[in-house]
């Protein structure tokens, strides 16, 4: 080893806890980043291979109930390779164990098995065999939320008839990779929603679809125009009440993914970044007070003969081993942190398998990053150390240069004791130095806040959605549209304070070029359960005419109030007219349209007819209400607020938490390595004022303020540019994932605040006292007797 | 001040002191006796390495010895911990080193202040500056001043406290001929004027011509005490 190499060892072993500091940093930035990219690309690569082997399908339709003759001239549109009718109907399910009634997507699969578009991949058991009716495939996540496993029997409603069905397997399908039910509820409720794959001879038997399906789905040629084929597919479908077709853009399981995988490309690019910004600012600040510090070393190499390269290379070595652990430490944590991270998403996702490998294109990007952020944080410092003259680097460092500077000339020095004027003027002598080590701190402030606004938002969402807009304890769907006064067997059921109903129908919104497929809630103009509010927070009432719009649906549409929009009724006359823009609404979920229900009815041409409708339930009474509304062949589904709310909450909080409690750690870390830097530096350029301080008879106590005083005012400026920097990066997310389905509310609390201030504040506090406790070995004579 | 001898203010005992630097014992003093007597200004000469300074920060509280007794007045220093030291530099001594040791971010009058803030019963900042002749400069920082300026605000920062003793090490020892000279006589002022007991280390045997008594070591030993019986103003010192 050369003595130079040598020279680079030790004095990074004398430099410890600054190494470790920029280790940690360095090794949570590269492992983020590591555990984000694997994770990502085991998301992409298990949807792609698992789309392509179970054969997932282009385009979607469903229908009324069309002819399978009609299957055969959807074939012949061109682009269209394969072509997979089915009848899908979601019935009631009598769990056992569930109090409530759940609903059942049953999804007819061919008598005998064959490669199919939209295959089922089975987990477990086997597929349903030939001339057994009963016998039934249930999705894993419903399976698993129940306790249901092959032998278990479970009821259905199945037109009206109860029928016993027996799970001979668990599977998957790219279909329901997330599985919901729709675009209502938006959070997977896998306790009360769950698909269920049977023979199509039984499912046809039971709905009166012998030799017809209700629902279609394409796969389409490469060559193929999405839009084209869906016009095609419209026009054969529409007499047989085609719904409307639609491609994987709308299909609800693949948005999700796609949301969810594009979301981890940018976070797993941005966070990350982040972090190595803070490494290179720490390196930048620990390297440029070294080559301070060694300004006479790099004079005596000079004058004897190293040149201005090696010297370079000599400071850049140390830059290189300072990063080096904390690389190796984050590629390996970050491949291994991501393994969990991914099987995290299992919960929501569901692939058959996950391709979870390791990939080198990504460990060689992580080592080009660090090394990137290790030669950008030494930059300055190297520049400084070859730009040296060796005649003045013999010298030293001309003395600290003080003149009367703001605080002067407003008299505010006036007001502080002469500690405090010390620790005032070295900030103010060094403005940008004070404003980097603020800025790293307020990254961790940033960091944390960004953390936790996950759970104040979706606290609020929940809050806001289905404590303000939807007040119902529960949501009755019938099976189709029924008269009005079916609303009275409701509210003579046991349980039911209050019923109101309500009328939806699938409808097509148009407004010029612009095109959204919703439904239309008709609400009863009396009712109390349903609220509309507005962007204030104000209670609107129905208009008695006109469509009210949420306001994500009229900016989708780019209508306002007043404006006229273009209505296509995807069911029974298939009746198309305008209606106008009454009001504009703010929801956090979905693109939802309402109306006066009579108005609604008068625009369909019907008279009172009702899609179902909202209960108010006695807690008391409600598990009774629901075994009858189990056993009520009419009713197609029941969606329990509560149960919605827990399921999700359930759902949410093991992520979030992970996700807020490895920021959490990372954000101390950042908080710890910046004070405890910034003190440790500001020990070594001040030790001999120290010193002096000591003679003169200040306590240890009396120096750390003057020491510690500094870092104290540099956090507390931090905490408030944090919370500002936190603000934004939440505004940023909130923007990057505001979307149909549902829009995360900017809603920060205090608590996060508070959070953000309380860790930051104490990884400042302890951060400091380790120094302060490298100041009881302070060398007062030593020091002294040393010239600057 | 005379010669004629008072009380002592310190009395050191047989003090020892022994280093360790890396792996080898280095002895500084060897049983050292010492009295140390109120109102004087005592010169200690000897090369460097003699143990001269080891003896000062002794005495002064920053250092303590390996063994033997030091008396500050009534009260044994050499069992004092460190808050007992910090207290007693605090309140009874002043320190001037080589390298004025002032404060960069402080000004000159704001240095003294840093003392006269702490100590018991201080004269004025500006009375302090005023003594040592830098009245007209006291707003200024450290960096605008010159070095002898800097060590006579060194001399204030020691004194404003009004402590009992001043302990100077080499306090001309980085200055020119002139200023040296400038700052003994501001030294001698102290001592005449607020009856400061004065310690003076130096290695200018010339220095000694105005001291009351002269201490001279070798070798971590005292080789030689003696009276000056004329003793000269800094300004008939050559050297």
């Amino acid at each position: 080893m050369t003595i130079l190499n040598r020279k680079v060892f030790r004095e990074l072993g004398r430099m410890r806890g600054q190494v470790i500091a920029i280790t940690l940093v360095m090794a949570c930035g590269i492992m983020l980043y590591v555990s984000s990219r694997h994770t990502y690309i085991s998301l992409l690569k298990s949807q792609e291979s698992y789309y392509a082997s179970y054969r997932f399908a282009d385009v979607f339709a469903g229908i009324k109930r069309a002819p399978a003759s009609t299957a055969e001239e959807i074939a012949g549109i061109p682009g269209i390779s394969r072509v997979r009718t089915r009848i899908v109907m979601d019935v009631n399910l009598d769990v056992p164990g569930l109090d409530e009634p759940a609903t059942g997507r049953l999804v007819s699969m061919p008598e005998r098995r064959r490669p199919v578009l939209n295959d089922v991949a089975i987990q477990e058991g086997r597929y349903p065999a030939v001339g057994r009716p009963e016998e039934v495939i249930i999705s894993e996540a419903f399976a698993k939320a129940n306790g249901l496993a092959p032998d278990d029997w479970i009821g259905a409603v199945i037109n009206g008839r109860q029928k016993a069905l027996r799970v001979v397997g668990i599977g998957l399908s790219p279909e329901y990779v997330y599985e919901v039910q729709g675009t209502g509820s938006i959070f997977p409720d896998n306790l009360r929603f769950g698909v269920i794959w049977m023979a199509r001879d039984a499912l046809g038997a039971a709905f009166d679809m012998e030799g017809g399906f209700n629902d279609l789905s394409v796969a389409l040629s490469s060559e193929a125009r999405e839009m084209d084929v869906i016009d095609r597919m419209d026009l054969i479908l529409e007499p047989y009440g085609s719904t409307g077709a639609y491609g994987r853009d709308s299909q609800i399981s693949h948005r999700f993914l796609m949301d969810e995988i594009i979301g981890l490309s940018v976070s797993s690019n941005f966070t990350p970044a982040v972090f190595l910004g803070i490494a290179a600012l720490l390196l930048h600040i620990v390297f440029s007070r070294m080559v301070r510090a060694q300004r006479d070393q790099i004079a005596i190499m000079k004058a004897f003969g190293y040149n201005n390269l090696s010297i370079g290379w000599h400071y850049l070595k140390f830059a290189f081993l300072a990063i080096s652990g904390g690389t190796l430490l984050g590629i390996v944590g970050g491949f291994l942190l991501g393994r969990p991270l991914t099987a995290l998403y299992q919960d929501y996702y569901r692939f058959p398998d996950l391709v979870y490998e390791l990939n080198y294109d990504v460990i060689a990007l992580a080592a080009i990053i660090s090394v990137s952020a290790a030669f950008l944080g030494t930059l300055h410092a190297l520049r400084s150390a070859m730009s040296l003259p060796p005649a003045e680097a013999m010298r030293p460092d001309s003395p600290a240069h003080f003149r009367p500077l703001a605080m002067e000339r407003l008299g505010v020095h006036q007001l502080l004791t002469p500690v405090w004027r010390m620790i005032f003027r070295n900030m103010e002598r060094k403005p940008v130095k004070t404003l980097l080590s603020a800025f790293g701190i307020a990254m961790a402030v940033a960091i944390l806040v960004m953390g936790r606004f996950t759970f104040d938002s979706i606290e609020y969402l929940i809050d806001y959605q289905f404590r303000t807009v939807q007040r119902d304890d529960a949501a009755v769907v019938f099976a189709g549209p029924r008269p009005a006064r079916a609303r009275f067997e409701l509210s003579h059921l046991p349980g039911v304070v209050r019923s109101e109903p309500y009328r939806a129908v699938p409808v097509r919104l148009r407004s010029g070029h612009r095109m959204k497929q919703t439904s239309i809630n008709g609400l009863d103009p009396a009712g109390e359960l349903r609220q509309l509010i507005d962007r204030d927070g104000q209670t609107q009432s129905l208009p008695p005419e006109g469509v009210v719009l949420t306001r994500t649906l009229a900016d989708l549409l780019a209508v306002r109030e007043g404006d006229m929009v273009a209505v296509e009724v995807l069911e029974g006359s298939r009746m198309q007219g305008r209606l106008p823009v009454s009001l504009l609404v703010d929801e956090l979920i979905g693109i939802s349209a309402y109306m006066d229900n009579r108005a609604l009815n008068r625009f369909l041409g019907e008279g009172s007819t009702i899609s179902g409708a909202y209960l108010s339930v006695d807690p008391l009474r409600a598990d009774a209400l629901y075994a009858t509304l189990k056993e009520t062949p009419a009713v197609a589904g029941v969606a329990v607020r509560e149960a919605v709310i827990k399921g999700f909450e359930d759902s949410i909080a093991e992520s979030t938490s992970a996700t807020t409690f490895t920021l959490t750690v990372f954000a101390c870390i950042i908080a710890c390595g910046m004070v405890y830097n910034g003190a440790r530096i500001a020990l070594e350029e001040r030790n001999r004022e120290m010193a002096s301080l000591r003679v003169l008879g200040f306590t240890e106590r009396e120096i750390s303020v003057v020491l510690l005083g500094e870092q104290a005012i540099v956090t507390l400026m931090a905490i408030p540019i944090g919370f500002l920097i936190g603000w934004g990066l939440c505004y940023l997310a909130v923007d990057a994932t505001a979307q149909e389905l549902y829009r995360m509310p900017l809603v920060i609390t205090g608590k996060t605040y508070a959070f953000a201030f309380l860790v930051v504040g104490a990884a400042a506090v302890v951060s400091a006292y380790v120094v302060h406790r490298q100041l009881r070995h302070l060398d007062m004579i030593g020091v002294l007797k040393i010239q600057e | 001040m005379s010669t004629v001898q008072t009380e002592p203010v310190f009395r050191a005992r047989s003090i020892s002191k022994v280093y360790r630097m890396g792996e080898v014992d280095v002895t500084a003093l060897r049983g050292v006796d010492l009295d140390l007597y109120a109102g004087e200004l005592a010169v200690f000469l000897g090369a460097s390495g003699s143990g001269k300074s080891t003896l000062l920060n002794i005495l002064g509280g920053l250092d303590v010895p390996s063994g033997g007794q030091v008396y500050y007045r009534e009260r044994e220093m050499t069992g004092a911990d460190e808050a007992d030291r910090t207290g007693f530099r605090r309140r009874s001594v002043g320190f001037v080193f080589q390298f004025y040791n002032l404060i960069p971010s402080l000004t000159a009058l704001e240095n003294v202040e840093l003392v006269t803030e702490i100590a018991e019963d201080p004269m004025t900042a500006e009375d302090a500056l005023g003594l040592v002749g830098l009245q007209p400069r006291m707003h200024h920082f450290p960096a605008q001043m010159s070095g002898g300026e800097q060590q006579r605000v060194a001399i204030a920062r020691a004194i404003a406290k009004r402590p009992e003793v001043l302990l100077c090490d080499e306090p001309t020892g980085a200055l020119d001929y002139t200023t040296g000279k400038r700052v003994l006589e501001v030294i001698e002022k102290v001592n005449s004027t607020l009856g400061t007991t004065t310690a003076v280390i130096t290695h200018n045997a010339a220095i000694a011509d105005m001291a009351d008594r002269v201490i001279r070591l070798r070798s971590g030993e005292i080789v030689e005490v003696y009276a000056n019986k004329a003793k000269k103003r800094p300004d008939e010192l050559s050297w």
